[in-house]
């Protein structure tokens, strides 16, 4: 069992070759290295209001809620608004994170806040998005310490933090931005709008098995 | 359903034709998915240059299939996984299950997988004691009522709600019976809350993956639902459950097919959840499986590389031929009586399977061509079909009425003076039979002269 050799051979034999010479492997070590890209669509480019804009219209389009904030000590009172606006209960569960965990959450002495990973009776999160892809309305979101996965995919509502300077155009743009921080992450999740399922009778539903709701506080500064 | 797993075309066709439901239940393919694509491919200016792109993309991949492997393993055993090669679907099902003993795993969460379905995973774990529990929607539902998929990426297409209710009720028995299941929302609800117990017990977690990237070693999957990402993310093992023909070489490269795979798909411009995932949980790291494992299966794939059939490989399960074409929208997908069923299940199945018992699939097509039009990888369908029908007639693979009507014709063809006699002795008997009543009435009655006579009789 796991035959490497033998399934590598099967491969060349259909392809009728043996294995790649020094020359063609280093070719291919080339296309890979070179990261290049194919047609970048023309909605992914443009100046950055242009895409901050189009970036909300694709998030709306998607069924997810954005609002604009000034500053990042206004999103406490922003997530407060949010819960009360759904009837959701008052707790929030906040990505580690300092980007989120450290807002001034003393202002909102009436949200239960508490820090860390989901857990299965959160029903609200808040989480700080890597990016969000103009091309699409998608954010992109990674894991780490600072900002477990869990909290994207349990609660009944997710939301998320992103800074209208981290909105790029393209998908392209985000694996850059990826590279440059070194390895790769875990996980990079890229979330258009909450989720759904047309499973039964090709009716869409929302809510399936991920969020329900899923609200972008935009700052704006 | 009595005629799901028979291979008797004809015979399933025909009551497929006749039920009433599930006829009910395909019309819902034309607006849902035909009308959505052509919808989707109209707002991107760039949609035709994507996918010329994406099938370059696939042909340079495939053709160095060995080294784009080779690399995505180093990159999977650099970032703290391990890649299983699978030559079958025997030692893909021996990999899982001593996955999932290692684990100590009792239940085993699984994404939606077609390659799961190709290797039958599931019975596989329950007969060594590991409950498999499918949360994609519609493939909970159709586990529930024993059936396989019906379709790439809507399994359950061809169940009723009221038959979801009827499922449901039989298999929820510790909820109340007179509970109101008349709506889709009441339906997913349900389903929601039975499935979030099984995800937080789940000990493995299995997914597909749609594409496999070689620079990173990572595994990228679609879904609407976030069912794959609770799958991967909350059990101690990820497996991702997947075929050899998935890699691509880089991030750009995936970038590139995701834009052309939801629009093909369900016409959304992206889908809610696309995950890449590497590795096992990182040091730090508060959730996330503590092992990743890759299955890398062939059970036939490789062959596929050395003739005509490589172009199949390109395919990214998006479905579109499936919803395009004519013979699928009538019958559905049962009625193959394949785990692949449409044009490209057509193809895919007699080289995964043998032809013998396949030879059926090639036939159920009208040659219309619509599916080699949608295809996001202008993967060429109908003259893959007329490949698997040459080998068939080579092979005497056809019942002997076939081929003595074939010969028979041939042998008429090559002699003029015969054949256009002929032709018009039956082209005026049918034409007689069919203005009868009773069975020969239903024919398409010909006009009594035929193309020959027609054309000296022209003014």
């Amino acid at each position: 069992m796991s035959d490497r050799a033998g399934l590598l051979s099967a491969v060349r034999r259909a392809l009728g070759r043996g294995e790649l010479g020094v020359d063609e492997r280093r070719e291919l070590d080339a296309r890979i290295a070179s990261a290049e890209s194919g047609p970048i669509p023309t909605r992914a480019q443009g100046e950055r209001r242009e895409l901050i804009d189009r970036f909300i219209a694709m998030a709306e389009e998607a069924s997810a809620t954005v609002r604009r904030v000034a500053a990042p000590g206004e999103v406490p009172a922003a997530v407060g608004d949010y819960l009360a606006a759904h009837n959701l209960p008052s707790r929030l569960r906040v990505a580690p994170d300092p980007a989120v965990a450290d807002l001034p959450w003393r202002g909102q002495p009436m949200i239960d806040i508490s820090v860390g990973a989901a857990r299965a009776e959160d029903s609200a999160s808040l989480t700080p998005a890597l990016a969000g892809v103009a091309e699409t309305g998608t954010l992109a979101l990674v894991s780490g310490p600072g900002t477990p996965t869990t909290l994207n995919l349990l609660p009944d509502a997710h939301i998320v933090l992103l800074r209208a300077g981290d909105i790029v155009g393209s998908l392209e743009e985000v694996w850059t931005r990826l590279r440059r921080l070194g390895a790769l992450p875990r996980t990079v999740n890229f979330i258009t709008g909450p989720s759904r399922s047309a499973d039964i009778e090709q009716t869409l539903q929302m809510g399936a098995h991920g969020p329900r709701r899923l609200h972008i506080l935009l700052i704006d500064e | 359903m009595a005629h799901a797993h028979s291979s008797n075309f004809e015979a399933n066709a025909r009551a497929a034709l006749a039920d009433a439901q599930l006829q009910r239940a395909l019309g819902h393919v034309r607006v849902n998915f035909v009308e959505r694509r052509a919808a989707a491919a109209a707002r991107l200016p760039e949609f035709e240059r994507l996918r010329d792109r994406a099938v370059a993309i696939k042909d340079h991949t495939l053709a160095h299939l060995d080294y784009y492997l080779e690399r995505f393993a180093d990159e999977v055993g650099a970032a703290g996984g391990t890649v299983h090669w699978c030559a079958d679907a025997a030692e893909a099902r021996a990999a899982i299950l001593a996955i999932c003993r290692k684990a100590g795993a009792r239940t085993v969460t699984k994404g939606k997988s077609m390659v799961g379905e190709e290797i039958a995973i599931n019975a596989h774990l329950e007969a060594n004691g590991i409950e498999p529990v499918e949360t994609d929607l519609g493939e909970y539902i159709i586990q529930l009522r024993k059936e396989p998929p019906s379709h790439l990426i809507a399994p359950a297409i061809h169940v009723s709600k009221e038959q979801v209710a009827d499922a449901f009720r039989a298999a929820h028995r510790n909820l109340d019976p007179a509970r109101p299941l008349g709506e889709p929302a009441a339906l997913l609800a349900e389903a929601r809350a039975a499935l979030r117990g099984k995800f937080l017990a789940a000990d493995v977690g299995i997914t597909g993956a749609n594409f496999l990237v070689a620079e990173t070693g990572s595994a990228i999957i679609v879904t609407n639902e976030g069912n794959g990402d609770l799958t991967q993310t909350l059990p101690k093992a990820h497996i991702v459950l997947t075929g050899i023909e998935k890699l691509v070489p880089t991030l750009e490269d995936a970038a590139t097919l995701l834009r052309v795979l939801a629009r093909s798909a369900t016409g959304q411009e992206f889908s809610v959840y696309t995950t890449v995932a590497t590795g096992p949980r990182r040091a730090g790291d508060l959730d996330g499986p503590g092992e990743f494992h890759v299955i890398l299966l062939d059970n036939g794939r490789s062959a596929m590389l050395a003739g005509n059939l490589r172009d199949a490989l390109r395919c990214i399960r998006c479905g579109a031929c499936l919803n395009h074409c004519p013979v699928y929208q009538a019958v559905g997908g049962h009625a193959y009586g394949a785990v692949y069923s449409g044009p490209i299940g057509a193809v895919i199945t007699p080289a995964l399977h043998g032809l013998a018992g396949a030879r059926h699939l090639p036939n159920a097509s009208t040659f219309c061509g619509r599916c080699e039009e949608v295809c996001p990888m202008r993967i060429p369908l109908p003259r893959l079909l007329r490949h698997w029908r040459e080998a068939e007639f080579e092979r005497h693979l056809q019942p002997a009425v076939s081929r003595a009507a074939l010969a028979a014709w041939a042998f008429l063809a090559r002699r003029p003076r015969i054949y256009g006699p002929a032709a018009a002795l039956a082209a005026a008997v049918l034409s007689r039979l069919g203005r009868r009543h009773g069975r020969l009435g239903s024919l398409p009655a010909p006009a009594g002269a035929t193309f020959q006579q027609m054309w000296r009789r022209r003014p």
